[in-house]
């Protein structure tokens, strides 16, 4: 046995999983892998084993748990603040999630897709007007996502210039006291709008959930304000970072960019299999709280998981040929959305803003072409959810 | 193309978290209600014939969906 590989790691590539992830790939599902504190922990980059035990309650989401696995040195602080939703079990977990779904069904995304287009329109006008060069992630990929949510939480209009710049402060920063700074101003902004709506409800998902919870005598304006944070976080820069990423990989494989130029009706297609190769989640965090026997190995209780999305999702047993980006093939099954209780909540909004946003933008900016080399267009570290950090381009 | 068998299918709307997976992918078999979770629709229960019902239940994230033969 070979030293264990050292997890999580940059990327080599903003597209492929990093190269120093190779001795982790094929062979048995499980791994062991080195976390920074020197901690072992399980690697999972089989498919069938990944899905398994996303499904399985035995692994646990709850990041207040003394052994949950940090990934690195700046999640130290960060992973110990409880956070509604994705860092909760089963039954807390079903009971926010339950509140929300209404509002993430196929029926209610596939409404918002007028909106999603106006919005997405309205940049590359404003792109085309200022043009013919702009930066991707900051004209486009960013605020689109921002103003979607904003359109989704009931924000009034009056209020979205404040929330897309403070949502834009908390995820460019630049310094960690813009994060923090735009983090307390938009939980007190939730928290004012929500009393708004408790007194006076009108059309949006936190109107829904006012009413919904009030019906049940459940009201409780706290945790509704957590629940609207944590959505605003999670729609935002897993959204941004699939459409940016995305461009740079249909700009970065132009014959796949032309098969779509030349029939647009394979965009969604083409979504799951970007949602499939790019992997932006790459290391999803778990801890066991009892023994898993799974694939020959026993997980004890108080392990460290993770999942290797961009691993699991390139399993060759499942894809032939899984690094070549193909529309032919069938992504379906990628766990690009994770798996399990936890899987996406917004991943039908998600699809609908990554099928306009693409779309749109492929077929209004024909020229459309990276305006640096591609090689020193700058990419997140490996510790984070993977995208662009700037993407300059021109048409 | 060769006919799909009838089949059984049952949802357990305990489980569903309304991903909505089993809709997006046999969208004539299964529905989501106003709630959010997983409905088959009305005279569906059979599977229309539609080969994709058995990907549907792959693709739910909580294994809520059984289809069996009939």
């Amino acid at each position: 046995m070979t030293e264990p590989v050292a997890f999580p790691q940059d990327r080599t590539c903003p597209y492929h999983p990093p190269a120093a992830y190779d001795p982790l790939r094929g062979g048995a599902p499980l791994k062991r892998v080195t976390f920074f504190d020197g901690r072992p922990v399980w690697a999972v980059t089989g498919h069938a084993a990944a899905r398994a035990l996303l499904g399985d309650a035995r692994l646990s989401s709850d990041s207040e748990n003394e052994a949950f696995p940090v990934p690195s040195e700046r999640y130290v602080g960060l992973l110990r603040r409880r956070t509604p939703l994705l860092g909760v079990d089963d039954p807390e977990h079903n009971r926010q999630r339950r509140l929300l779904i209404p509002s993430f069904t196929l029926k209610r995304t596939h409404a918002m897709r007028p909106r999603i287009q106006e919005i997405v329109d309205q940049l590359i006008d404003d792109m085309i007007a200022k043009g013919p060069q702009a930066e991707l992630v900051g004209d486009f990929a960013l605020p689109m996502p921002s103003k979607v949510i904003c359109s989704m939480l009931g924000v009034p209009y009056a209020d979205h210039s404040f929330f897309e710049e403070q949502s834009r402060r908390l995820l460019r920063g630049p310094e960690l006291s813009d994060v923090e700074d735009a983090r307390d101003r938009l939980e007190d902004y939730l928290r004012v709008l929500i009393e708004a709506k408790q007194a006076e409800p009108g059309e949006g998902l936190l109107d829904d959930v006012i009413r919904e919870q009030t019906a049940v005598g459940e009201f409780d304006p706290e945790e509704l304000a957590g629940l609207a944070f944590i959505l605003l976080i999670a729609g935002h820069e897993t959204t941004a970072n699939m459409v940016s990423l995305g461009a740079y990989t249909l700009l970065e494989h132009p014959e796949r960019l032309a098969e779509l130029r030349a029939d647009p009706s394979l965009v969604p297609t083409a979504v799951e299999e970007l949602m499939r190769y790019l992997s932006i989640v790459e290391g999803m965090l778990r801890v066991a709280v009892e023994d898993i026997e799974i694939a020959g190995e026993t997980i004890r209780k108080g392990d460290g998981v993770v999942f290797s999305l961009s691993l699991v999702n390139r399993d060759e047993s499942l894809y032939a040929d899984p690094d070549v980006l193909d529309w032919q093939r069938s992504a379906r099954h990628h766990v690009g959305f994770g798996f399990g209780i936890h899987q996406c909540l917004g991943q039908n909004l998600a699809r609908a803003e990554m099928e306009i946003a693409l779309g749109t933008l492929i077929t209004r900016l024909p020229g459309l072409r990276l305006d640096a080399p591609a090689q020193e267009i700058p990419f997140k570290p490996g510790d984070t959810i993977q995208g662009i950090v700037q993407l300059p381009v021109a048409w | 193309m060769s006919a799909v068998r009838p089949v059984h299918i049952a949802i357990d709307t305990g489980r569903c978290i309304g991903a909505g997976q089993c809709a997006l992918t046999a969208p004539d078999v299964f529905t989501q209600g106003d709630s959010g979770f997983s409905e088959v629709l009305p005279g569906r229960e059979d599977g229309n014939g539609n080969p994709l019902v058995r990907e549907a239940a792959q693709a739910c994230p909580v294994a809520a969906i059984a289809v069996r033969f009939r």
